[in-house]
């Protein structure tokens, strides 16, 4: 090992998260930054590796609408044949530097936020945000669904894109999180003030470019609606900072959590690309009228990157508006809840610092070592799916991650150090 | 039928309306109900539900929409009702903790910076490994649990002393700290004395004595029973001693112990004879014959009780405190009742009840019978009913009557028995009301015994102060009134105990002489952390049992409650591992 102990390596991870420098530079379509999507018929996923018949229905369903956006397939029945055949090559998204919401299903022609994080150089990819209710990432795939994937594609991201170039060195997104946090976001359930400060920042820029007057005005009510539109920027900017700091291969802190419906998985610093996984957890929550507990699809998604860099449910304390989630309580189970998550990280983070908690730094550095001896496991808030392909959300909750991913990661890294 | 209503400009966000919709959907009488704000995508998932209306077509973003599908249309009513009211009662009440709560040493660390004091009841074979974390964190500890190795005790000692710490027990279950009741501890006022028992309810008869006398105590400090073995060498009791020297408030010091190994002994005495302040000492089950210089020497707990008392007034010291009246009207025995039946919640009363009735008996030393009894001999018989033989998956006596009215009943049913002896100790952490709890079987017990013509005699005390969370004066009223014979101290009860059955324990009558033997210079100095301690309200992290925090919030005392658990939930594979990464 590189460091005198596991605790100064994980300081080092700790200070390129702390130093990270990520800035939203341009929104492009996903293959021509993502190679991998150029070599046939490729999708993108959530979560770690899975094949097709082990997919939730959700996450087949988006397969479906992926096939037909992309013109792959003209109906349900011929995509799915085409999905079920193994035609399709299935990539996790965390494996080409990008991170995908629920199903994570990201295809060559989706648009995509490029966020840089400056200080290491790296880069990082997610979808942009399609609204609620009818949505692909939920598994919805009706027509609706894919004129919404069009017009994102060939209005909304290429307008975007000539919107932050106008800004010439992109948008400082630590300055926009920073706003957030203390205007009431965690950044997985709640993005509206997010959102807003995002409006606030290319509404100027939007308006200047020479465009169709319909087309203008679509682009700013569809920002102005989407309440949770900054959640996926906050996505690719916690992959490219988390990305970052896993540059040093040593240490016990996780540098990513996600799940693909089937299995959780994470990864931590010092076991590299390696995913330790388990059986997900179903989310346990509030739902919409006609819904139940029985309908909840499992948990899935990429979006628990925001959690790994201590937002999300580990920030549940920063968002009195949707403490509530945390069961019958209030604002103390919200505390207790944030209270618990520092138990099981190593720092808090100065750059965002939460009025609530007054004015600690969120959380910093999920340890597994310490998750695994207090058996405490990260809190994630999640959005909830329905279990069958296109009913699309149904309520929202929290979950928690396995605490086998984080007992394997740690025997197989005393493995690496050769101590047992 | 589906009723629409909609509130105009009444917005609440979506999680309350959801909240909202799963408070009112359990009324009676309504199939479906579902409460949403206006949006478009809203009133999609309205028409998902089956539940879209025309009305809501009109909705707008800023409406509140309820739809429901109810049979009887005076439901409509009751549910605006419950909607209305569930929006005025949003706030959620709920009574802010007096302390945090935190899942590792860590984080109640940084919950309480200032902590100086680590009490810890977590079970035994983990108590040396938060003991390890509290010392290299600076603090004292105060170890309730029990099962800690002799190697573990003295290791811990020994690194304690090092650092300038107190280790209080393990095994030690009562405590005062800066006038803060800790575990299984009587409320006694403040005042002069100071006390170091490696007794629990030793502390508990002596500190509760001195209050009713109208005298008080700062600190109490536990050691734990073995402090005073030839194995751990009476580490934690000089440090101690050292410490009330120290403390202004204190003006006399009473030490508690069961006999120590001689060295050990000789060294503590050593020490003693050194101080400035008056020294009252018992060494339970020796018979003193005279006080020595500034070490005054008791026989009984109370007589401990009453020599510290005197010091701290001025008042002259007694030659003997056993002059009260020990007869009982009206006793009447078949000749066969001989027997005393001493069946105790405390452990060192006991020891002092078995010292007692050996004495009058002229026994002698090592009168102990079977496990748990300290005393079996001629008929008599002392249990410690807390003694680990009958504390296994049972509660303690002291919280739970269950296993002494079985001994009671057992003892009523043998002939020879003329007196059941007993005590109720009052205090934190112990039963709320153990002469209530008792009381129907005493009365009972008596009923029956008389059925057969015969009487047992119960005598009692009840070991308590008038502050404590139960009150002295109410349980001593319900033991006399179901005719229980009521003394002040163990000593008064095991001596009326005696009187009943014909006899008596002779005392010697004691003289102050002049100490004449070799002084030593011994090191008087304390280090700034036990300055601290005794000084200014302990800061403690509770690593344990929960309901220890309460006595140290009610006497102002802060703590942050550490929810112990087994490491890696008691994987021991997990636990290697994290041991390992390190």
């Amino acid at each position: 090992m590189k460091y005198q102990s596991i605790d100064e390596a994980n300081r080092a991870v700790l200070d390129s998260i702390v130093g990270s420098s990520p800035f939203l530079v341009d929104v492009v379509p996903a293959k021509s930054v993502i190679s991998e999507l150029n070599n046939g018929k490729v999708i993108l996923h959530a979560g770690p590796p899975i094949k097709w018949d082990d997919m939730t229905g959700p996450m087949q369903g988006s397969c479906i609408g992926a096939s037909l956006f992309e013109g792959w397939a003209e109906t349900e029945e011929e995509a799915e044949k085409m999905l079920a055949n193994g035609e399709v090559e299935f990539i996790p998204c965390h494996h080409v530097n990008a991170v995908g919401p629920m199903g994570g299903i990201t295809t060559a022609n989706f648009p995509v936020f490029v966020v840089e994080n400056r200080s290491e150089g790296n880069e990082a990819y997610c979808i942009m945000n399609e609204g609620i209710g009818k949505v692909l990432r939920f598994g919805a795939y009706s027509k609706e669904v894919i004129d919404r994937l069009n017009w994102m594609r060939d209005v909304l991201g290429p307008t975007l894109s000539k919107a932050i170039k106008l800004k010439g060195d992109g948008l400082n997104l630590n300055v926009m999180i920073a706003k957030a946090v203390t205007m009431g976001d965690e950044f997985h359930q709640r993005n509206i003030a997010a959102s807003l400060i995002f409006l606030k920042e290319v509404a100027p820029l939007i308006v200047q470019l020479d465009m169709d007057d319909k087309d203008q005005k679509d682009v700013m009510q569809f920002l102005a609606d989407t309440d949770q539109f900054f959640l996926n920027v906050m996505m690719a900017t916690s992959k490219a900072v988390m990305d970052g700091a896993r540059k040093i291969q040593d240490g016990t802190v996780v540098t990513a959590m996600c799940r693909n419906g089937k299995d959780f998985g994470i990864r931590i610093s010092g076991m590299g690309d390696q995913w330790f996984t388990a059986p997900v957890n179903t989310p346990q929550g509030l739902f919409f009228t006609g819904y139940s507990q029985e309908d909840a699809n499992s948990d899935i998604g990429d979006s628990a990157i925001t959690e790994t860099i201590g937002v999300g449910g580990m920030a549940m304390i920063a968002a009195p508006g949707v403490t509530r989630f945390v069961g019958a309580g209030g604002f103390d189970d919200a505390l207790s809840t944030s209270n618990e998550m520092m138990e099981i990280c190593i720092d808090q983070n100065p750059n965002f610092t939460v009025p609530t908690w007054d004015f600690q730094g969120t959380c910093l550095g999920i340890d597994a070592r310490k998750v695994v001896e207090t058996g405490i496991t990260p809190v994630i808030n999640t959005g909830i799916a329905h279990k069958q392909a296109g009913v699309g959300q149904i309520g929202a909750g929290t979950v928690r991650a396995p605490l086998a991913c984080f007992e394997k990661a740690i025997e197989a890294y005393a493995e690496k150090l050769g101590l047992i | 039928m589906l009723h629409t209503i909609i509130k105009k400009n009444s917005y609440q966000d979506s999680v309350n309306l959801m909240l909202l919709t799963n408070a009112v959907s359990v009324i009676e009488g309504i199939n479906k109900i579902q409460i949403m704000m206006g949006t478009p995508a809203n009133k999609d998932i309205f028409k998902g539900a089956g539940l879209y209306t025309d009305e809501l077509e009109k909705a707008e973003a800023n409406d509140m929409c309820i739809v429901l599908d109810t049979d009887n249309e005076d439901k409509i009513d009751e549910v605006l009702a419950a909607v209305d009211d569930y929006l005025k009662n949003q706030s959620i009440s709920k009574s802010g903790s007096e302390f945090e709560t935190v899942r590792t040493f860590d984080r109640a660390m940084k919950a309480l910076p200032d902590a100086n004091l680590a009490v810890i009841s977590v079970p035994g074979s983990s108590a040396a490994i938060e003991a390890d974390k509290a010392l290299d964190n600076g603090l004292n500890v105060f170890m309730f649990s029990d099962n800690v190795s002799f190697e573990d005790e003295r290791r811990l000692k020994e690194k304690a002393h090092d650092k300038g710490l107190l280790v209080m027990g393990p095994d030690c279950g009562t405590g005062i700290i800066s006038s803060i009741p800790i575990a299984f501890t009587n409320v006694v006022k403040e005042g002069k004395i100071g006390i170091v028992g490696a007794s629990g309810t030793g502390i508990q008869e002596v500190t509760t004595i001195i209050d009713r006398l109208g005298e008080g105590v700062v600190h109490a400090i536990g050691t734990g029973g073995r402090d005073l073995s030839d194995k751990v060498g009476a580490i934690t009791m000089m440090d101690a001693i050292r410490a009330l020297e120290n403390h202004n408030q204190t003006e006399v010091i009473t030490i508690i112990s069961k006999p120590p190994a001689k060295e050990v002994r000789d060294r503590v005495v050593q020490l003693l004879r050194s101080l400035s302040k008056p020294v009252v000492t018992i060494f339970l089950g020796e018979k003193p014959e005279q006080h020595e210089g500034n070490v005054y020497q008791a026989y009984t707990l109370e007589e401990t009780a009453r020599i510290s008392v005197d010091l701290a007034k001025g008042n002259d010291i007694k030659e003997d405190y056993n002059n009260f009246e020990t007869s009982v009207e009206g006793v009447e025995l078949k000749p066969e009742q001989t027997a005393i039946k001493g069946l105790y919640s405390g452990g060192t009363l006991a020891y002092e009840a078995a010292t007692l009735i050996s004495d009058a008996l002229n026994l002698g030393k090592g009168n102990g019978g079977a496990e748990g009894f300290v005393l079996q001999a001629n008929g008599h018989e002392v249990a410690d009913l807390g003694d680990d033989v009958y504390t296994q998956g049972k509660p303690h006596p002291m919280i739970d009557p269950e296993t002494r009215v079985k001994f009671m009943e057992k003892a009523a049913e043998d002939e020879k028995t003329a007196v059941i002896l007993f005590d109720v100790v009052l205090g934190y952490g112990s039963h709320e009301d153990m002469a209530g709890a008792l009381l129907p079987a005493i009365q009972r017990i008596k009923s029956n015994v008389e059925s057969q013509g015969r009487q047992v005699h119960f005598v009692g005390t009840v070991c308590g102060t008038e502050q404590d969370p139960q009150s002295y004066k109410e349980q001593r009223e319900k033991l006399v009134q179901a005719g229980v014979i009521l003394r002040d101290s163990n000593n008064q009860a095991v001596r009326t105990a005696l009187s009943i059955i014909g006899l008596s324990v002779e005392d010697v009558k004691k003289q102050r002489v002049e100490y004449t033997g070799t002084s030593s210079n011994e090191d008087l100095s304390i280090s700034p952390q036990i300055d601290k301690l005794i000084n200014s309200k302990p800061v403690i992290i509770n690593i344990g049992l929960k309901s220890f925090t309460d006595s140290v919030v009610k006497f102002g005392g802060r703590v942050v409650q550490y929810d112990w658990r087994p490491i890696a939930g008691g994987n021991e594979r997990m636990q290697k591992i994290l041991s390992l990464l390190k």
